[in-house]
């Protein structure tokens, strides 16, 4: 497996513009001959799309919601990151590029990470310009609020619905460009396979989710757009529809899967209520600037009424571990302190799995309407699930899957092993590392899809030359007879279990054992019970009714089925990851205070693994991750 | 809790659509509308029956997927919530609950409770932009806006693009929903260059793809998860007729 980086020569700063100059550009005239599929709508995806159909490309764009303005960047809250320094409060591109490695843990791939940084501000020009209505001083400037990991402000917002802003910009650009005629867009569509042609992907084929129908897309070039996987756990922040079928069939068509056990954990969300629930819900980061985090210190009133407990017994716990950063302490580390406390049994609420999240002395500092003006819907949201109203008794908050930083492997040109495959946005693994700090995913996604990949695109298919094949040809037709064969197996009106039960026996298997806190034993344990759970469902799956129309219990088994095997090559990945480093905290490398161990001198490295066929081991391979710039250091916010 | 449902089937947009009653025991009070029509669905698969098909996506109110008609209420009789965001807690014990889609000529149903709202795109296909190509963008600071200006222009774009408003209002209008988008980039500096145009288009497009005339009986407000204002419709209205007026005499 060639995992050459293709990091261009040059010192950190000026490699993005070296590279941009040595790469080769498609004529204009010639551009409308190459057709790019885009797979997924959502910030990368959608950007992508709007903007290689504006450079005249011809582009389909393909997503499984009913419009592309639904993809899940929607539900990010808190904001998006750029190095602007308007607060000149100390920020440089530097430092945000600092920032975001050393909060990856020192696992990510410092040119990538560098362009992020350098990209970050034209993303806040452009999507000013798109009409995004940020926050605003009254003066009229760009507001910006803190955000964990970080010492300056640097993020801005629009209220506590900054993902659906943004995402609503790069759709308003994609509909302008769907109405021009550069983009068909194919909505209720979802990719089940990849085509390759000579090594080359050349096409998808897709499900029409309403017709049933299932059909092959031939291009130039492929984009994957298509997220992460978090719903593996099956409870997760994600929506209901998330899910790696597409990056994962993919991987079985050659591309390598880069440290799928790096996943995040969020440490604000509402805890779990009971058995009926679907999926968890997050309150924003950005509570933390204003709340703090405390459970009892005694066991004994974790019964009472959170206002009852006087303030030398409450223990303040993110403060008192970590007193540079406090509340506002990375993800990963919020998180297992939230865990902890509540192993130790002083855990909050049903199943004594939570811990309170207080905004009582900020509500006495600034009042109650100035947090209402922050945060009002977040309060509301709040107030909806639990039935709580959280001006008055402090949140309970426990930590969920909400992110997920592995993903297909990809070059500098966000290339995967398989050329002509790029990957955007969450679904690749390249610039979060073990950790992603907070506001930087929207920031990743539309730096990859507005202002990356319409250079390192171009440059591929200016090599390559236009090539898409026949939607007839013989590779095509192949894939297209075993994706519907696949289909029409996964239909099984007689069987006992519905997908959806397997979806969560596969997430207890997955949280129990992969994820906050992960050891050796537990992990072999886990990849046979997702083993045996496999069998168990080839067996026993129900799936009502016919292929050939709209069909919601035939879409979720190919999902699930899909979540199994990724889930097993999850925990394989976590096992081989002798260390502990930012998500991925291993039981057997803690200090003495419990904090993550990590091993610089064996995994300074991206796990990828290379599928090796059906009942088969896959090969793990590893990409050396070179610092050059930053001096691996224990990553400490004491 | 203990509930019968009354619920909407439809094949599809030609089949002949019908009620169909379920009673569901066990419902947990905590639960979410849409994790009880989860639960319905485990319990149809068990007795070999076919689920009934209802959109939803992000489970948390704002990608604005999840629809039906509750009670002959769109998203419910909770007020500013969307039905994935309305808890059980808010049903009695013992009740009947009736399930619909959301009717409107211009939603025809895909199936079930799931209908094709692909017009509302259409609508902002026709002009619900900022021409700005990629890289064209001056400096983020360079046009200071009013906070008073970004907070209107924010309200307006909060919507989430659901069509309770349609499904609501008994001409089936998408006039919230059309105002709310233009009124979002008509109210910033930055939209000024094809107000008109955007304006006109819009509105066109609007009546094009068979939504009815708004008559302010204000029903779509009232329904909105988001609390989009009126106000947005007055200001379309405005917009539009000045932007048709400059027309005459241009």
């Amino acid at each position: 497996m060639n995992l050459d980086p293709q990091i261009p020569e040059g010192p950190l700063s000026d490699k993005w513009d070296n590279h941009r100059f040595s790469s080769k550009l498609v004529n204009p005239a010639n551009k409308r001959k190459y057709k790019i599929i885009v797979v997924g709508s959502g910030l990368a995806g959608g950007a992508a799309a709007a903007t290689l159909g504006e450079l005249g490309y011809q582009v389909d764009c393909f997503c499984y919601q009913d419009t592309p303005r639904r993809a899940h960047s929607i539900a990010a809250q808190g904001g998006i990151n750029a190095a602007k320094n308007y607060q000149n409060d100390g920020d440089s591109i530097h430092r945000l590029f600092y920032d975001t490695v050393k909060g990856g843990d020192f696992r990510s791939r410092e040119a990538n990470v560098y362009r992020l940084a350098q990209n970050s501000t034209n993303i806040i020009d452009q999507c000013v310009a798109q009409g995004v209505p940020f926050a605003r001083e009254y003066g009229g400037l760009l507001a910006n609020r803190s955000f964990g990991g970080a010492q300056v402000s640097r993020t801005f917002y629009a209220r506590g619905q900054t993902g659906q802003q943004l995402l609503l910009g790069a759709y308003s650009a994609l509909s302008r460009q769907i109405a021009a005629g550069q983009v068909k867009m194919y909505t209720r569509h979802e990719m089940l396979d990849l085509v390759t042609v000579d090594g080359h992907a050349k096409g998808i084929i897709t499900r029409n989710l309403v017709t049933g129908s299932t059909d092959a897309w031939t291009a130039d070039a492929v984009l994957l757009c298509t997220g992460g996987y978090g719903n593996v756990y099956y409870l997760s922040t994600n929506a209901a529809g998330c899910n790696v079928t597409a990056t994962y069939r993919a991987h079985r068509r050659g591309a390598g899967f880069a440290n799928p056990c790096f996943t995040q954990i969020h440490p604000t969300c509402i805890p779990v209520a009971g058995d009926h629930q679907s999926k968890l819900t997050l309150m924003s980061e950005s509570l933390r600037n204003d709340g703090r985090v405390w459970v009892p210190n005694d066991k004994e009133n974790c019964e009472l009424n959170p206002n009852d407990i006087k303030e030398e017994l409450r223990d303040y716990f993110l403060e008192r571990k970590y007193p540079s950063f406090g509340n506002l302490a990375p993800r990963d580390i919020s998180s297992r302190s939230a865990k902890e406390a509540c192993d130790e049994g002083r855990g909050v609420g049903p199943g004594g799995r939570g811990v309170y999240l207080d905004f009582a002395d900020s509500i006495s500092r600034l009042g109650e309407s100035a947090i209402r003006e922050r945060y009002g819907n977040l309060f509301q949201m709040y107030e909806r699930i639990t039935g709580e109203n959280a001006y008055k008794r402090p949140m309970r908050i426990y930590p969920a899957i909400h992110y997920t930083m592995g993903g297909l492997w990809v070059d500098y040109n966000l290339q995967s092993t398989v050329p002509g495959c790029f990957v955007l946005g969450e679904a690749n693994f390249s610039d979060h590392g073990a950790n992603r700090l907070g506001a930087s995913a929207l920031m990743q996604g539309l730096s990859d899809g507005y202002f990356v990949i319409p250079y390192t695109v171009g440059n591929y298919l200016a090599r390559s030359g236009a090539g898409a094949i026949s939607p007839d040809g013989p590779e095509v037709k192949e894939v297209l007879e075993s994706v519907k064969e696949r289909t029409s197996q996964l239909i099984s009106p007689q069987g006992k279990r519905s997908s959806r039960s397997y979806h969560k026996e596969l997430g207890q298997i997955m949280w129990e054992f992969a994820g906050m806190a992960r050891n050796e034993a537990g992990l072999k344990k886990a990849i046979g019970q997702i083993q045996d759970l496999r069998d168990d469902f080839n067996k026993n799956l129900v799936v009502p009714g016919e292929g050939d129309r709209l069909n919601v219990e035939l879409e979720r088994a190919g999902r699930v089925r899909d979540f199994i095997d990724f889930g097993e090559l999850l925990c394989r990945d976590a096992l081989e990851r002798n260390e502990s480093c930012g998500g991925h905290f291993r039981e057997e490398h803690q200090t003495a205070e419990g904090e993550a161990t990590r091993d610089d001198e064996n995994f300074a490295h991206a796990a990828v693994w290379e599928y090796k066929g059906e009942g088969e081991e896959p090969e793990r391979h590893i990409e050396e991750l070179k610092y050059e710039n930053i001096e691996l250091a224990v990553r400490s916010y004491k | 809790m203990k509930l019968t449902l009354k619920i909407w089937r439809q094949s599809g947009p030609k089949g002949k659509g019908l009620f169909e009653s379920h009673t569901l025991d066990g419902v947990s009070e905590d639960s979410s509308f849409l994790e009880m029509l989860d639960q319905l669905n485990e319990q149809l698969l068990g007795e070999g029956k076919e689920p009934v098909a209802f959109d939803h996506d992000c489970r948390e109110g704002i990608c604005g997927t999840c629809s039906l008609t509750i009670n002959g209420h769109a998203h419910g009789p909770e007020d500013s919530t969307t039905t994935c965001q309305l808890h059980m807690r808010k049903f009695r014990d013992g009740e009947t609950v009736t399930i619909e889609p959301f009717r409107a000529k211009a939603f025809p149903v895909v199936r079930d409770l799931i209908v094709d709202r692909s017009a509302f795109d259409r609508i902002v296909q026709s002009g619900g932009f900022i021409s700005v190509r990629t890289g064209s963008a001056p400096d983020g600071n360079a046009i200071p806006i009013s906070k008073v200006d970004a907070d209107d222009a924010m309200d307006a774009a909060a919507c989430i693009g659901c069509g309770a408003c349609v499904a609501s209002c008994k001409n089936a209008s998408a006039m919230l929903f059309t105002s709310a988008k233009a009124a979002h980039l008509n109210l910033l500096p930055q939209g000024q260059a094809e107000k008109d145009t955007r304006s006109i288009n819009m509105v066109q497009a609007m009546d094009e793809a068979g939504f009815g005339n708004c008559r302010n009986y204000g029903e779509c407000s009232a329904a909105c998860p988001k609390d989009i204002s009126l106000d947005y419709i007055a200001k379309l209205n405005r917009d539009h007729a000045k932007a048709k007026i400059k027309k005459i005499f241009s």
